[in-house]
């Protein structure tokens, strides 16, 4: 039950701490690292609140332990835009279509919209409800936050036409 | 929730990972991809003295075909799976069936090994590995062993693994032409765990009958099963002369399914039979098409 030194690069930033195997990878960004905008609801896998980005892929940080990602390169919300500068396509289609009322679940929306969308471009409206499955929301009803993927989609394509 | 405390160790070398299992048998668990193991010991429905982080193992990841028989890492993550041109071309239903597992999310930690080894009785991997006539290759520091999939579930949640041995790979036996492959299942959300599930794999002769079939239900009993006697009563006849929806009906009749929160037992007996006829049916139309030059050429 000894305590393990890890170093975890997030937002390429390096950070460095000992904690006990036990510790999830989200309360370890939370806790360890202040980034709290990481989400934790369910602590079990099912909400999807806690989704960051670990070598560039979604993955749920409370099902790993901190230790597990010794080494690792992760991306959280705090990563995603600049600190001052322009919001990314996602987080204005968010704020442009109410794609959040509370905004407890909106970190792993966003996170998982960013990985979903990179792999597909150009989705219909069905492969948007697929892709934003493993989210929970208990605000929105789901309309607003699937209008702002399809306009995330739109802004990216037009950003890259333009 | 948070886990009980446990010592953890994340070995680069299967022998170590090896030794470690047998040093501490039951009171150790291997950590796969840990998207069930990890909230059972949140839940602090499982505690273990001892974890065995097996995903520094590179040995334990990758995908080759050897001979007739697709070789798999037990650590190779679903996501890669799902995506493989390996797999897709000598597997296509286990590429497939990854569709169904939880979420892309999921699917981008979840390892084929640990799925297996988990036997969750509503699971696709295990019934994937029974439809396929898959088998595992384990090891202990005794030595290798090889266990076909109908012998490794035991019942849910129960392998006949000993603590001491580590799943290193599945290896999935490549299906001939005229097969034709199908799976679905009936859950109430995208990623929700099966109501009831089921695969089916088949071979067709050069006259369109029966040559090779096995049929999956997963969801519906302590273990994904065969449905052995409609497996037996399709032998040799010829695709077109079967009726299916009775066949399916009667091979469903003796299911005991369990009961729970989100479904009946009832219910889940009474959805077996159209989704078996249905996975006959896909499967016999792919094992045709599937022995088509035309088709093959158009693909």
């Amino acid at each position: 039950m000894s305590k393990q030194l890890i170093s975890v690069r997030i937002n390429d930033e390096l950070f460095e701490g000992e904690v006990e195997p036990r510790k999830t990878l989200a309360d370890f960004i939370r806790e360890d690292c202040t980034l709290t905008g990481t989400h934790l609801a369910c602590e079990h896998g099912v909400c999807g609140a806690c989704t960051i980005l670990l070598d560039g892929e979604a993955v749920r940080s409370c099902l790993m332990f901190a230790v597990q990602a010794d080494g690792a390169s992760l991306t959280t919300l705090e990563g995603l835009a600049p600190e001052g500068g322009p919001m990314t396509p996602v987080q204005q289609g968010f704020m442009e279509h109410h794609g959040l009322q509370c905004g407890f679940c909106t970190p792993g929306f966003v996170i998982s919209a960013h990985a979903f969308l990179r792999d597909h471009p150009d989705p219909t409206e069905e492969e948007i409800r697929e892709g934003l499955s493993g989210n929970l929301c208990r605000c929105t009803g789901y309309q607003g936050i699937v209008r702002a993927v399809q306009r995330a989609a739109e802004i990216t394509r037009e950003d890259v036409t333009a | 929730m948070k886990a009980a405390p446990f010592d953890y160790a994340a070995p680069t070398e299967v022998d170590e990972a090896l030794a470690l299992l047998d040093e501490f048998a039951e009171d150790a668990k291997v950590l796969a991809g840990g998207q069930s193991l990890v909230p059972l010991l949140a839940l602090r429905m499982s505690r273990f003295d001892q974890l065995v982080d097996v995903n520094r193992i590179e040995a334990l990841r990758g995908i080759e075909l050897v001979g007739e028989t697709l070789v798999i890492g037990a650590m190779t993550r679903q996501a890669t799976i799902e995506r493989d041109e390996e797999v897709r071309r000598h597997a296509p239903l286990l590429a497939e069936a990854t569709r169904y597992i939880g979420h892309f999310q999921i699917r981008n930690r979840g390892t084929i090994g640990g799925s297996i080894a988990h036997a969750d009785p509503t699971a696709e991997y295990p019934a994937i590995a029974l439809t396929l006539g898959a088998e595992v290759e384990v090891a202990s520091v005794r030595g290798r062993r090889r266990i076909d999939a109908g012998e490794l579930l035991e019942s849910a949640y129960t392998t006949t693994l000993e603590p001491e041995e580590l799943l290193l790979s599945v290896r999935v036996p490549v299906w001939g032409a005229r097969s034709g492959f199908a799976v679905h299942e009936i859950a109430r959300r995208t990623g929700d765990f099966a109501l009831v599930g089921g695969a089916a794999a088949v071979t067709l002769d050069e006259a369109d009958a029966v040559a090779r079939a096995h049929v999956v239900l997963f969801g519906v009993a302590d273990r994904a099963i065969r449905l052995s006697s409609l497996e037996a009563a399709i032998a040799g006849q010829p695709v077109d002369q079967l009726d299916l929806a009775e066949l399916a009906r009667e091979a469903t009749a003796e299911l005991r399914p369990p009961s729970d929160v989100q479904a009946t037992g009832a219910y889940r007996r009474r959805v077996a039979a159209p989704l078996t006829e249905r996975l006959l049916r896909t499967a016999f139309v792919r094992a045709r098409r599937a022995g088509d030059p035309t088709e093959e050429a158009a693909r």
